[in-house]
Formats: C-alpha cells, sequence, structure tokens
C-alpha cells in the first residue's frame, strides 16, 4: 500500500509531525475502501426495505396513511381468500415458466455447449440468443397481442389453412398468454447460466463416460445434467424472483382477467393504500427468500460464483 | 479375472483434414504384455492411443482386438477401458460411485456394484477413502481411483495415456512399480503412452518408438538400446551418441552411434581402436557416474559417460584438450 510505503522511509526533519498523522491511515484503510458499497447497499437497498417494513404497521383510512403500529394490515392479508388465490395464481405462474423455461434453457445450453464444435459458431448462436433483449419487455409483450388476438395472425392464418373454423379464445388473454409471455422474457436467464456451468466440464469426463459404456442420454443423466445443477439453480433463481414480483407482465397479457401478488400491490397502491401494500410486499420479500434459501439448500452454487 | 487380448493395428492411420497425425502404421502387441506408445510431443502416440479406445474414429486401416475388426464398435464393446491423462473422475461422485459407474451403466443392482466397486478400490489400495469426493484426493490417490475405475470393467486391454506425468518424480517412481506389479498381478494387456524413455524401459515387453506419425522401431527396450535401428531411436533413448559417416577415422562409411558409457577417455596411450580428439564443454557429476559432453568434429553432441571412480582417477576439467576413444564392437551401425 502506498501510504505504508511512505512511512517506511520518513524524511528525517518532517517525520514526527507526519508519521502519526499517516498511521492512523493503515488501519482505516480497509473500512474507507469498503465504504462506498456499504453506503450504496444501506441506502438504496435497506433503508427502503426498512421504510417498507414500518410502513406495513402504520394505519391508513381513504385519504391519508399515518405513524401508529396496527397489526390490521397483515391479519386483513393473511385472512382474505383473495390472497391466497392471488398467491396460488402467481405461484402457478412461476412453476409453469420455471419448467418450461428450464427445459428450454437446458435444451438450448445443451447444443450450444456440445453440439457446436467451433467456438466461433458457439459465439454468434449465443448472441443470436439475445436479439429479443435488445428491445424493452414492454414492446416484446405487446408484440404478441396483434399475433395471438382473436382476428390475430395465428388465428387468421390457421382459419384460412382450414385447421380450424372458429378463432382459438385461449391465446391471449389467458394463463396460456401469460406464461408464454414469461418464458419468452426470461429463458435467457435460464440458457445464460446452464451454459456457463456446461461450458466447465471438462469434456474428458463425457469421454470417461463413453468409456465405461455410457449411452448419450445415460452420459446426460449421470454426467452433464448433475453438473449443470449449480447453473441450473441460478437460472432458477432468476426465473422465479422475476415471476413472483411480476405485474406488468400478468395484468398486459391476462387482460385484466388474471392477478398476481405483484398486481395486487399495485393496485393497492394506485388507490393510496400504501400500508397494506407494504405489508403485502412484505409477505412477499419473505416468499420468495424462502423459495431462494429452498433452491440454494438443493444445490451448492458457491463453485459458480 | 479375463485373460488379456492382443491388439493388432494394420496400416493404422489418422488425419485431421490435411494434417496425417498417424501414417499407417503397423504393429501387433502380444496378449498379456506390457506395451509403450514413445515418442515426442506430435509424433502421433496419443492418436494411436485414442483410436485404439474408440474415442478417435479411424481414417484407414483396421484396428483388430482379440480375432475381431473392432474400429466401429463404441469402447465399451471393445473391451478396452481407457484411463485419462487428467484422470477425468466425475467430480460430483464420491470413489465408490465414480468406480461403480461402468457398472451403474450396466444396471447392475446397487449393493451389488457397491461391493465390487469396494473390493476394486481395496485391490489399489484405497479402501479407506471410498466415501471422499477426487477433489479431497491427492494426485496420486486420484490416479489410484481411476485406475480402479478403468479395471472394473474386467477389460482385455488397459490404455493409459501418460499415467505418470502429473505426479511429482517421487509417487512417479511409485507409481511407476505399482502399475508393473498390477500388471504382472491381473495379467491383460496394458498399452502406456509416454514420452519418458526411462518409464518405457522400467515398464515395457514391448518398446514402441514413434516419430512423425510412424513407427521408427518396436521391440523389447533392451534391443532398442543395444540396437538402436535409426539416428531418431538412438537419441530419443539416450545414452548414445551419434556419429555421421566417415567424419572420424576407423569408422564405416555410414552413420553409427556408439554408447556414452562405452568410451574411454586418456592420453596418447588409449589403446583403444577408434580414437577422436576434443574440447572438454561441460562437466556433470551424477554420483555414480561424471557426465562430459565433449566438442568432437563429427558428431553434433558428444557425450562421455563415466564411472565416478575412473574420472576422478585421471580428472579433466572444461576446456581440457582429451582423446576419447572406443573400441570396434562397441560401434553400431545405424540405418538412417
Amino acid at each position: 500500500m502506498t501510504l505504508t510505503a511512505e512511512t517506511s522511509r520518513p524524511s528525517a526533519t518532517a517525520a514526527a509531525g507526519r508519521a502519526r498523522r499517516v498511521r492512523l491511515a493503515p488501519r482505516l484503510a480497509p473500512y474507507l475502501q469498503a465504504a462506498p458499497l456499504t453506503v450504496t447497499l444501506l441506502l438504496f437497498l435497506l433503508v427502503p426495505i426498512l421504510t417498507i417494513v414500518v410502513v406495513s404497521f402504520w394505519d391508513y383510512d381513504s385519504v391519508r396513511f399515518y405513524p401508529d403500529f396496527v397489526l390490521t394490515n397483515y391479519t386483513e392479508l393473511l385472512t382474505s381468500p383473495v390472497t391466497w388465490k392471488t398467491y396460488l395464481n402467481t405461484l402457478k405462474y412461476a412453476a409453469l415458466s420455471w419448467a418450461i423455461t428450464l427445459g428450454i434453457g437446458f435444451t438450448v445450453a445443451y447444443f450450444l455447449a456440445f453440439h457446436v464444435r467451433s467456438t466461433t459458431w458457439q459465439m454468434l448462436l449465443f448472441l443470436v440468443c439475445t436479439i429479443p433483449f435488445w428491445t424493452s419487455n414492454i414492446i416484446r409483450m405487446i408484440s404478441w397481442i396483434p399475433f395471438l388476438g382473436r382476428n390475430g395472425l395465428l388465428n387468421s392464418g390457421l382459419i384460412s389453412a382450414g385447421i380450424i373454423d372458429r378463432p382459438l379464445e385461449f391465446l391471449l388473454f389467458s394463463d396460456f398468454s401469460v406464461v408464454l409471455a414469461f418464458v419468452h422474457l426470461y429463458a435467457l436467464f435460464m440458457v445464460v447460466p446452464i451454459f456457463n456451468s456446461m461450458m466447465r466440464i471438462d469434456r474428458a469426463l463425457i469421454e470417461a463416460a463413453r468409456d465405461g459404456g455410457a449411452s448419450a442420454v445415460q452420459t446426460l443423466w449421470n454426467v452433464i445434467l448433475p453438473l449443470s445443477k449449480p447453473g441450473i439453480a441460478i437460472g432458477s433463481i432468476f426465473v422465479v424472483t422475476l415471476v413472483m414480483g411480476d405485474f406488468i407482465t400478468v395484468r398486459l397479457m391476462s387482460g385484466g382477467q388474471s392477478a398476481s401478488i405483484g398486481l395486487m400491490i399495485a393496485n393497492e397502491i394506485s388507490l393510496l393504500q400504501y400500508p397494506a401494500a407494504a405489508a403485502n410486499a412484505v409477505v412477499l420479500l419473505a416468499v420468495v427468500l424462502i423459495m431462494v434459501v429452498a433452491m440454494l439448500r438443493v444445490v451448492d452454487i458457491r463453485k459458480e460464483l | 479375472m479375463t485373460a488379456g487380448s492382443t491388439v493388432e493395428l494394420v496400416k493404422l492411420r489418422k488425419a485431421y483434414g490435411a494434417t496425417v497425425a498417424v501414417d499407417g502404421i503397423d504393429l501387433r502387441i502380444a496378449a498379456g504384455s506390457y506395451c509403450c506408445l514413445l515418442g515426442p510431443s506430435g509424433c502421433g502416440k496419443t492418436s494411436t492411443l485414442r483410436m485404439i479406445a474408440g474415442h478417435e474414429d479411424i481414417t484407414d486401416g483396421d484396428l483388430l482386438i482379440g480375432d475381431a475388426v473392432v474400429n466401429d464398435d463404441p469402447p465399451a464393446k471393445r473391451g478396452t477401458a481407457m484411463m485419462f491423462q487428467s484422470y477425468a473422475l466425475f467430480p460430483h461422485l464420491d470413489c465408490t460411485d465414480n468406480v461403480a459407474f461402468s457398472l451403474k451403466m450396466k444396471g447392475v443392482p446397487k449393493e451389488e456394484r457397491r461391493r465390487r466397486a469396494g473390493e476394486m478400490l481395496d485391490l489399489v489400495d484405497m479402501g479407506k477413502y471410498a466415501g471422499r469426493l477426487p477433489s479431497q484426493l491427492s494426485g496420486g490417490q486420484q490416479q489410484r481411483v481411476a485406475l480402479a475405475r478403468a479395471l472394473i470393467t474386467r477389460p482385455g486391454v488397459l490404455l493409459l495415456d501418460e499415467p505418470l506425468s502429473a505426479l511429482d518424480p517421487f509417487l512417479r517412481v511409485r507409481m511407476r512399480e505399482e502399475l508393473k506389479r498390477l500388471h504382472r498381478d491381473i495379467g491383460i494387456t496394458f498399452i502406456h503412452v509416454t514420452h519418458s524413455q526411462t518409464e518405457a524401459m522400467a515398464l515395457a515387453d514391448l518398446a514402441v518408438v514413434m516419430n512423425q506419425g510412424r513407427i521408427e522401431q518396436a521391440g523389447p527396450p533392451r534391443e532398442l538400446f543395444n540396437q538402436p535401428r535409426t539416428a531418431f531411436v538412438a537419441r530419443f533413448i539416450g545414452g548414445h551418441n551419434v556419429i555421421e559417416g566417415g567424419a572420424i577415422g576407423g569408422t564405416d562409411a555410414g552413420r553409427c552411434a556408439v554408447r556414452t558409457d562405452r568410451i574411454q577417455l586418456g592420453g596418447a596411450d588409449l589403446p583403444t581402436d577408434i580414437q577422436v580428439e576434443g574440447t572438454v564443454r561441460s562437466l556433470e557429476y551424477h554420483g555414480a557416474s561424471v557426465h562430459l559432453s565433449l566438442d568432437v568434429a563429427g558428431a553434433d553432441e558428444f557425450a562421455v559417460v563415466l564411472d565416478e571412480a575412473r574420472y576422478f582417477d585421471a580428472p579433466v576439467g572444461v576446456g581440457d584438450r582429451v582423446r576419447a576413444g572406443w573400441g570396434r564392437r562397441d560401434v553400431h551401425p545405424l540405418l538412417a
């Protein structure tokens, strides 16, 4: 460290005064170095969360909310059947999106990592995967609407091809379209970490498996899948937390016919019921944290980080 | 355990695009023998091994194991097992499951495969580490597990890809002894790729020196050492001076080799048939022997290995003019 280097050969006369001033620095230096990140986290993560927790105990009426310590926000939330139904619905979206993105993510990553031999093609195809990310989430969602609508491209195409004679109603403003949008939005979050995990697998292990008489499927199941687990866990955390907290996709793609916790919170905010929204957010945070911890329990991701 | 299988290569060739790695080699390895493929890096020895193992397609020619042509069979059907240079142990499985892997693939019930894996681990002296993950083992221990994993399929041929190169010198010598003991005990064919001639000398019944995709010479180590066919073999095996034809008075017209330990140093009264003068360029004390390197006309490298006692009877220093001589029967003519 430069500071200690300076103290090690002080100029004869100014030594005493300077040495005392500088000697404090080596002990302070680590704290100073950690300070920017600590301050950032405190200001932008911890303080907002604490604010939400505090506000969740406040009281409100139709025109204002005021400091207090009441549990009504929580009791109303947890005893309402609407909450439970909405949680169930959100969990359903999370589970479906997770399963489908996992299937797609694993397949795409496997193809990229083990079937594309040249590094150039690997990188090129990988970049192709990221193209959808060049536009905003909202645009990508809205672009499904003219495609899936009752008189949309898909329905009119199928009708003119004579495959169906009435428009398919389930395509848009349904659970189907919500999950479809989630998968479209978040599949890449699954592909990237799994691909990363797979690229770290020593190719000699695949040969060793073949040498031991394993078929391609057995190698996939006994070697590649277990060694991809950390990537799967990281991708799953991304997808599940994103879907659990979402409100805009559900609102747009279900046409307002379906609800999620995020949407419920958004509605409460628009009705100025901030304490209720805060209580809801605290519960959602707890639920998502429990899910993340559960996933980390199953898979040790430390070696990926 | 099963007896070893013969391995026969017939005009075996491997090309990667325009580059030829293995250029039509013929070789017959007797059942139960210990064969070392020896050569500098890029000589085609690893490609040859990988073709025998079935991890590399054969471009041309035939590979016979036992009596059958196995060119297109997968590794497990050939009755070969490979031990990889990096050991390639499955990092997520403990030693027992690593060793039992191929049994699991065959659908052997869990109890039986764990029992057999345990026996195999005992054979390589790793029984007490059965529950450890590969990352918790030292290099030498990982190697034993890799060996057990290769042997559990009861192969007729065990293929070893530079098995000792990752170990420290002390461990290398110990593992070398153990490989030899194991080979004697289980009696299957071993094919061992190495770039170390000491390893090949110590282990092989049949040493095969390869260079640029071709076999330079194949034979028992003693034959290679005493009758190297070419200058390449003489240089690679070591312990030889290659002397260009006619360069030194008294030698024949062709290139020849002289063993470095057959050369004597002395003055004008040196009683040998062939003599040459040179300057001592460097001097190394090796304990039992002293290695001198001389600048001599007619040979790029000219080394003399003297017994310690003989050197110190009449010591010479760097820069001294000395006379070196050897007998006519120590001269070994080379084909190329």
